[in-house]
């Protein structure tokens, strides 16, 4: 199981962990007023910002699992936006479909109330490169 | 969570005849999620708008190094391009995005405004297909590059009376 610091940007959007499957974290976010788009809905970039933060989760408990610590950069994302986000708490899994040498590949779904009906979908690409070792 | 008011406000904005960018800041009242990241109008033109926002500490993505998170990224993106089609249309049309990709050319230098020119590159009858760049100074340097398409929908499906 890993626990991981939220950045400022997910704190101040009031994203949490709210709990793991299969060792993997589930963010979720409630509605208010900072997340929301056109009126009584989820703004598409609130959704997206969620989206990646359960992409990054992910991918960090995969590379935790393997005992690998290395740099991760987001290369690219493709969101599809299936239905609507109502004015309901979200929550958004990833799942790491590969995590090779250079590059992870992330599915990320996002649903309310019914994890079955997703309300977005998106593809992660991430660049894996070693950390630099530190000066001394 | 219904405000009657305040959405009324925002629908009169967003139906008043013609469409100009000039007149939009945030949107609406409440600022929502345009107002949280602080996006602001910079320019326009026939088919293309151009918003930004201002690097802040609780929207940083990676505290080590300062680099802002890339949710707000796509949250101007996504705003600036849906606006590319209102100014293409002369008119605002209620329209949901359909999907958007965004690629990471590169990371934005901390403490630089983010800037986003988005276009409408085809506007069909019931689709508009947009692209933009954010870039944080140089529009020749992007920090991102995306790609999308918006349905329109019938206005009672577009917001929450």
């Amino acid at each position: 199981m890993t626990y991981i610091d939220l950045p400022p940007y997910a704190q101040a959007m009031g994203m949490e962990i709210d709990g793991h499957e299969d060792g993997i974290p589930i963010i979720a976010m409630d509605f208010a007023d900072r997340v929301t788009g056109r009126p009584g809905y989820l703004h598409g970039g609130a959704i997206g910002g969620l989206l990646e933060m359960a992409g990054f989760a992910a991918l960090h408990a995969e590379l935790d699992r393997q005992g690998l610590d290395v740099r991760i950069k987001p290369v690219n994302i493709n969101i599809e936006f299936l239905r609507g986000g109502i004015e309901q708490r979200t929550f958004a899994k990833g799942t790491v479909v590969r995590s090779g040498r250079r590059i992870a590949n992330v599915r990320i779904e996002a649903w309310q109330g019914d994890a079955s009906r997703p309300l977005a979908a998106c593809w992660m690409n991430f660049q894996l490169s070693p950390k630099e070792t530190p000066k001394l | 969570m219904s405000r009657p008011d305040e959405t009324s406000a925002f629908e009169q904005f967003l139906r008043a005849s013609g469409f100009d960018p000039k007149r939009w800041k945030h949107g609406a009242i409440p600022p929502g999620h345009s107002g949280f990241v602080g996006m602001r109008y910079r320019d326009h033109g026939d088919k293309w708008v151009e918003l930004e926002f201002d690097w802040r500490e609780d929207l940083v993505g990676d505290p080590e190094t300062g680099v802002i998170a890339s949710g707000p990224i796509i949250s101007l993106l996504d705003n600036a391009t849906s606006m590319s089609v209102w100014a293409t249309h002369k008119q605002f049309l209620p329209q949901v995005t359909l999907d958007l990709r965004i690629d990471y050319t590169r990371a934005a230098v901390p403490h630089r405004p983010i800037i986003a020119r988005a276009e409408c590159y085809q506007l069909r009858r019931s689709m508009a297909f947009v692209r933009g760049i954010a870039h944080d100074g140089d529009p020749d340097d992007p920090v991102a590059h995306a790609a999308g398409v918006f349905i329109l929908v019938e206005p009672q499906e577009w917001a929450k009376a």
